[in-house]
Parts: structure tokens; C-alpha cells; sequence
């Protein structure tokens, strides 16, 4: 079943006013525009305004030359889109399932329902009946397939069924091209080549003999558009159901939320971690009854003055262990203003994972032997914050600060090429590499002593260079080129170091030296 | 140095063993301390390399002793705060031994109380195989105290500590081993003779609560970790009767 909001923008521009049908303001010409970089044009236009030839699509001067009394109002597309998202899971009232066909239309599937409402034609009249009932210019229509209902809705008269034993190729003859929900480019081209109904197309694409050859005209002519939108044969073939048309459900989800109204404003800490303990463990047997765990939670402190305090929590794994989850609020809580004091709360989980229940640890010592990792990440990420936890992972560069990144602790590790073992890598590198300044003996020769941080390092032993060029598909060709060398001083002292560029490279002066890394 | 010539952990130990006393020599594969300390310049990587040879040394054998669960898979704590990652650089994925790469947390602390805080969070972690931290200078927050409090943690909840003094002072500390480590020259490689080798660190152990005080010049093999005696710089004169026994045969009484 396919449901068309005709007049959905003018329908919740009404409501917002708030108006009937041609009354009040909707009595006046009146259209709702969009800016666009040709100045305004319009979206919508109420009964009156189209009868004084303003029109979907028109620029506003234009309108306004026919008819000068035009009155103007912004449209809201965001706010129609979300209106329509609503509209689809109320819409579930008719059917398992239903999905958006926007900008204003919905799709619901009433496979084996229509009996429960008395039949087909009840059901249509329900639905007319109840949108009516919300202030909602609906037209829907009944069909085997999403594309023919659309069609049936959009382009034949109101309460149109089609029977599953129907020819649908038949009934949908006389209807424009325009029912196959094409681009405005396509449906110029087809009209253009002269085909304006459906039917044109059918007996050219689907008879035999010369049809079949039409059909190949018709493929010919759009085989490179892939998009179903752009080429009318594909939407020929989902109208009849010759091929499957995928949809997108709209699936309602909501966020388990727990709340507490004080009967008295509270205004101390020690009651406040009492009532967030309580809403702990509320959340807890919410989340335990989902079958889920929290990974980010928000608690709201309502002031009795109208001020809102929010303290958000984001989890390295889903929890809904009731004392773990206060441990870490109590560290959020310690700056809260209460003010004249606090008289409601609510935690909401924003952001849950399944978690299954998991058996209580029987270990006795279980107690005493210390936290479980996820725990110990949670409490040093609510401390130091999310960028201070981390754990390296491998990049795929060779340069070596850009080899390595940085994840948080407990995600999972992307699947990575096993790296070449046969250069030996420093210990720790310096977050950023320091210059030196190096004596060596000859331009290309080993680095024999160098001065770093105010110290002289004599070079005893020397391996390299290992040379790493510079990636030119990342950065300007202006770069160097950098010649590693492992070093190790008299003392025992180990480093690594490289020269950027060579001497006459043509990219810069004399070659700099930086120490990068520091070896075992 | 040939690798080959250097006792095995296996042969110190069962040395240690015939010896039994009640304070035994140092040697690899002794029992892990809870909570270790080590002294180290911080314009070189020494310290953070013996650490890790120590922690890898203490994991082989807690792992042994488990029966390869638990200790030997368990992620690494390494906590460095922001002074001794300005002196020294963060950890380097690649350059890390191969046994550490996959399970390595680091923590970025601010001040030397965050890193003190995320350390003790550490050692409470049932879940870690050890923890290693990185503190430079002698800051305020370590006191002996906050030690104190570091070593019950880690003894309570069996998780070692790692506690690395770049450009320290040894002030008053409740570490159950403190060393003292400086670089030393490397092993020269099989093949390429002008290049640095296996890396190898002086180690001096100068407090410790069930060993007797030593010199040890460590290297680290792939698998295990070498010690060798080390002449003690400072004090040449003075006769160290240690292993007597061991190398009756080996040295005159008076070559030391």
C-alpha cells in the first residue's frame, strides 16, 4: 500500500498555524518557498494560491506577477522529513512494516492484513479516514508491488486497488510515464521520443516479435544508467514485479531512560549519589530486561531554578553493573552546582550494545583480586580523559611517526599485513625528532660524533643508511628523502638517527640531521 | 661476546639453588618482584630496555609457573608522564619487543599524580600481566607513601610493577628491588661488525630485600635474558665472595 501526503508541507504548515482547510490564513493565496541560487522558488502552494496559477516549482517573482497578493512562508524539508519518519511508524498501524518514500509519501506492507480491517476498500477508507482525522491530505492506493501502488496513488484517483490476479501491465496503461518515478531528465527524453503513456512503453518493450526489438531500443538507449531512477526499464520491471525492489523499514528505537522526581529539591552530595545510585540500579534492570549493556549514559540534574546540568559517560564496553557505573558519576559529580537544589533526575543510556547476562563470578577471591580490565580502562579514561588511554596500532606508511596510530584500548585491532622483519626499529620514539648537529667525514660517509640536547656522543659503531623515501602521494614534492642510521656511541649508547635529503638533491640547502628514536 | 658463552638463566639458577641461602644472588629467572624500580639517564633508551628485559624475564616465568594462562597473555600497562615523554618519546610499536606489540595500553598522564593514579589503578587490574611507568625527576607526589601504597597494591593483587627513574635521584622508596642501569656496549653481531648488536645494559642491583646487592652486565636474547657478572666500577678492591664457590676455578682471589 502506498500512502501520498499531497499536501504534506501546507498540512504541517497549517497545524503550526494553527488553521483548517481554507480558513483563516489558508483563505489567502499563500505559498511556501525555498531560497535557491536563482532567488526564491516554490515548494508548495495552498488551495487559493494554485487557482491564481501559482505552481510546485515556479520562482516566486513569477507567481508574483500573476498574482501580486501572494503571501510567503518559508519551508521547513528537515522538519517535514522527521514529520515523515513519525508518520511511518504510526503507520504500522496497517501493516507489519512500513518504509519512507520521501519527500512525502510512505509505503506500508499489508500482505495478508486487509482482513483484519474488513478488506481492501475498508482498509483505504481507514486510512483516509484516520489521516483526515490528523489534518493530512492523503491519497493511497493498494497494489501487488511498491511501484504500481505508487504509481495507482500518485497518478489514478483516489482508493484505487489492484487485485493480485489483476494484469497489472493492463491496468496501468493510461497512466503517465511520470508514474515510474524518474528523473526529470529522463522523463524529458521519453517524452521527447514521444512516449507519454504507459502503455507506449509496454507495447514496445514487452511484446514480441518487433516489441522485442523495442525493448532493445529502450536498452540501448540507457544502458549506461544504472541508478533505477534514471532508467525506465528497470522501473518497468519493478512496477510489473519482475525484478525485487529492496525498501528500507522504518524500525522505531528507544533509548532506555530511568527518572526520578524529588519530592523535596535536594541540595547535598551525599543524598544526590543516593538518588543516582537508585537510578543505577533502575538503569540496570532496564538494560537487563533489553538484554543489553550501556556504552554511553547521560544524566540530566533538573534545578529547581530551570537550569539543566548534564554529566555524559562514555564506557570502553557495554555495562550495566549498577556500582561501577556510580563510581565513575561520582568522580563527574564533584563540580555540580546545585543551586536553590536539584528536583529531578533521568539517565538516559544513549548508546546501548547487546550484553549478554554473563554467570556472577563464584571465585571467592574474586573480590579481592583486583578489577577487571574493562573497569581499570573505564576509571583511567574518566580520569585522564579518552586521548590519554590509547593503545598503538600499525598504519600502513613506512615513514616511521606515521607507521604507528592510536586507538582506544579495548577496540578491536584492524586486520594488518605482517610487517618486514629485517630492519631493526628504535624503542621509543620522540615525539618529535630533534636536530643535531653531526661531524661526518665525507658527504656520503658514516656519521662520526654529534652534538645533542648541549652533550657530545662519539660514534663507536654505525649500520646504515636504510633509506626511506618520501610519500609522494601524500605530501609536496618539496620533501626529502631520509637516510636512517642506527648509531651506538663509546659508551654503549644507542640512537636513531637520519640526514633528510642529500647534498645537491635540489630541494633545499645542506642536508639537516635528526635524532628520531632512542634503541634499548 | 659470543651469546653461546654466557651462562644460561637455567645454570645461575640451579647455581642459586645448590647455594641456598637465605639470600641468594640475583639471577635471571628468579622470582618476579611485585614492585621494581630502576634508575636511569633519560637521554637514552637503558632503562626502558632493561625494563622490559626484566618485565619479559618476570612473565616467563610466572607464565611457567601458571602453566601458560593468565600472566603470559594479559595486556601491558606502560604509563609515562608528560616529563618523561618529552626527555624520551613514547613507545614505538615496531621497535617494542615482539611479545609486547599486541597487548600494549599506554597512558599519557598530565602530572606525575595522574601518572601515580594510573599506575595504582594498574597494579588493582586483575586482567594485567604487568604494568611498567615511566616517571622523570623526583617529583613531589612519590613519596614514600605513595610507594608504599604501590608495592601492598601489586603484592595484594599479584600484578608486577615496572617503575622506570629517568635522571632520579634513589630516594626513600618501599621497592622490593631497586637497580641502577646505564648503557652498556652492545654485543658485536655475527655478521656486520661495524654495527651496534644485541642491545646490553650495566645493571647495578643496590637494594634489595631477598638478594644480596650485585653488578650484573645484561643482554637479551630473543628467548631469554643473559646476565653476566660485572666488576664493580666504584669499588674494585673491595673482594666479592659471592660466587666463590661458582668460579673457584675460574679467577685467583687475588685478580679481584
Amino acid at each position: 500500500m502506498a500512502i501520498w501526503a499531497c499536501e504534506l508541507a501546507l498540512d504541517r504548515w497549517r497545524q503550526a498555524e494553527p488553521c483548517k482547510r481554507g480558513e483563516g490564513a489558508d483563505a489567502q493565496p499563500l505559498v511556501l518557498i525555498a531560497e535557491t541560487a536563482h532567488g526564491p522558488r516554490i515548494e508548495a502552494a495552498n488551495a487559493a494560491g494554485r487557482a491564481e496559477g501559482a505552481a510546485r516549482g515556479m520562482m516566486l517573482a513569477d507567481a508574483r506577477t500573476l498574482c501580486p497578493a501572494l503571501q510567503v512562508r518559508p519551508s521547513d524539508p528537515a522538519g517535514d522529513l522527521a514529520f515523515l519518519e513519525r508518520l511511518a511508524i504510526w503507520a504500522q498501524r496497517w501493516g507489519p512494516w512500513s518504509a519512507i518514500d520521501a519527500p512525502d509519501g510512505l509505503l506500508v506492507d499489508v500482505t495478508a492484513v486487509a482482513h483484519l480491517f474488513g478488506g481492501e476498500r475498508r482498509l483505504l477508507a481507514d486510512v483516509t479516514a484516520r489521516c483526515d482525522a490528523r489534518g493530512l491530505a492523503v491519497r493511497a492506493a493498494i497494489a501487488p508491488t511498491a511501484g504500481a501502488a505508487w504509481a495507482l496513488a500518485h497518478h489514478a484517483p483516489a482508493g484505487t486497488i489492484l487485485g493480485p490476479e489483476e494484469d497489472i501491465a493492463l491496468r496501468l496503461a493510461d497512466l503517465p510515464v511520470a508514474a515510474l518515478r524518474l528523473d526529470a531528465d529522463v522523463l524529458l527524453v521519453l517524452r521527447r521520443l514521444g512516449l507519454k503513456r504507459l502503455g507506449d512503453l509496454t507495447s514496445l518493450g514487452l511484446g514480441v516479435g518487433e516489441g522485442a526489438s523495442g525493448r532493445d531500443a529502450i536498452h540501448r538507449r540507457f544502458r549506461n544508467r544504472r541508478s533505477p531512477a534514471a532508467n525506465p526499464l528497470i522501473r518497468m520491471d519493478q512496477l510489473a514485479g519482475r525484478v525485487p525492489e529492496p525498501l528500507l523499514p522504518v524500525i522505531p528505537v528507544s533509548a532506555p531512560l530511568v527518572q526520578r522526581r524529588l519530592m523535596e529539591p535536594i541540595r547535598h552530595r551525599e543524598l544526590l549519589d543516593q538518588v543516582v545510585a537508585d537510578l543505577a540500579a533502575d538503569m540496570a534492570r532496564v538494560l537487563e530486561g533489553r538484554g543489553e549493556g550501556a556504552r554511553r549514559l547521560q544524566l540530566g540534574l533538573w534545578r529547581v531554578d530551570g537550569e539543566v546540568v548534564l554529566r555524559d559517560l562514555e564506557l570502553a564496553m557495554a555495562t550495566r553493573d549498577p556500582a561501577h557505573v556510580c563510581r565513575l558519576f561520582a568522580a563527574r559529580l564533584d563540580h555540580v552546582d546545585a543551586g536553590f537544589g536539584i528536583e529531578m533526575l533521568r539517565l538516559r543510556a544513549s548508546w546501548a550494545e547487546p550484553l549478554a547476562l554473563a554467570q556472577a563470578d563464584l571465585e571467592a577471591a574474586a573480590e579481592e583480586h583486583g578489577t577487571s580490565l574493562a573497569a581499570c580502562i573505564d576509571r583511567l579514561t574518566v580520569r585522564l580523559g579518552r586521548d590519554a588511554v590509547q593503545r598503538p596500532v600499525l598504519r600502513a606508511s613506512h615513514i616511521p611517526e606515521r607507521s604507528v596510530g592510536w586507538q582506544p584500548p579495548l577496540e578491536r585491532e584492524s586486520a594488518q599485513q605482517e610487517e618486514l622483519a629485517f630492519h631493526a626499529r628504535p624503542l621509543k620514539l620522540l615525539d618529535r625528532a630533534e636536530r643535531i648537529a653531526v661531524l661526518y667525514a665525507s658527504p656520503d660517509g658514516y656519521p662520526r660524533r654529534f652534538r645533542w640536547r648541549g652533550s657530545l656522543f662519539d660514534i663507536a659503531r654505525v649500520e646504515g643508511p636504510e633509506r626511506i623515501a618520501p610519500e609522494w602521494w601524500r605530501e609536496k614534492g618539496a620533501t626529502r628523502l631520509r637516510d636512517y642510521y642506527r648509531v651506538e656511541d663509546a659508551t654503549g649508547r644507542r640512537y636513531w638517527i637520519y640526514r633528510a635529503g642529500l647534498a645537491g638533491d635540489g630541494r633545499g640547502g645542506e642536508p639537516d640531521w635528526f635524532l628520531q628514536g632512542l634503541c634499548g | 661476546m659470543d651469546m653461546a658463552a654466557l651462562p644460561r638463566a637455567a645454570e645461575l639458577a640451579r647455581a642459586g639453588a645448590s647455594k641456598g641461602a637465605a639470600n641468594p644472588r640475583w639471577h635471571p629467572g628468579s622470582k618476579c618482584p611485585l614492585h621494581s624500580e630502576i634508575f636511569a639517564p633519560a637521554d637514552d633508551a637503558s632503562g626502558t630496555g632493561a625494563a622490559l628485559a626484566l618485565a619479559l624475564d618476570g612473565l616467563r616465568v610466572r607464565g611457567a609457573g601458571k602453566l601458560g594462562q593468565g600472566a603470559e597473555e594479559g595486556a601491558v600497562l606502560w604509563v609515562q608522564d608528560e616529563k618523561a615523554r618529552k626527555l624520551s618519546g613514547r613507545p614505538y610499536r615496531p621497535g617494542l619487543p615482539e611479545a609486547l606489540r599486541h597487548r600494549l595500553i599506554h597512558v599519557a598522564a598530565k602530572t606525575s599524580e595522574d601518572a601515580l593514579f594510573a599506575l595504582e589503578e594498574g597494579v588493582r587490574c586483575r586482567d594485567l600481566a604487568c604494568v611498567i611507568g615511566e616517571l622523570a625527576g623526583n617529583p613531589k607526589a612519590l613519596s614514600f607513601t605513595a610507594s608504599r601504597r604501590l608495592s601492598l597494591a601489586a603484592e595484594k593483587h599479584n600484578v608486577p610493577l615496572f617503575l622506570i627513574r629517568l635522571d632520579a635521584e634513589p630516594d626513600l622508596s618501599s621497592a622490593r628491588m631497586r637497580w641502577k642501569v646505564r648503557a652498556a656496549p652492545s654485543a658485536p653481531p655475527l655478521w656486520n661488525t661495524a654495527a651496534p648488536g644485541r642491545p646490553a645494559w650495566h645493571a647495578e642491583l643496590f637494594r634489595a630485600r631477598t638478594h644480596t646487592p650485585g653488578e650484573w652486565i645484561l643482554r637479551d636474547g630473543n628467548a631469554f635474558l643473559a646476565a653476566e657478572r660485572a666488576t664493580p666500577a666504584h669499588a674494585p678492591a673491595a673482594p666479592d665472595h659471592g660466587d666463590l664457590g661458582l668460579r673457584a676455578g675460574a679467577r685467583s682471589l687475588a685478580a679481584s
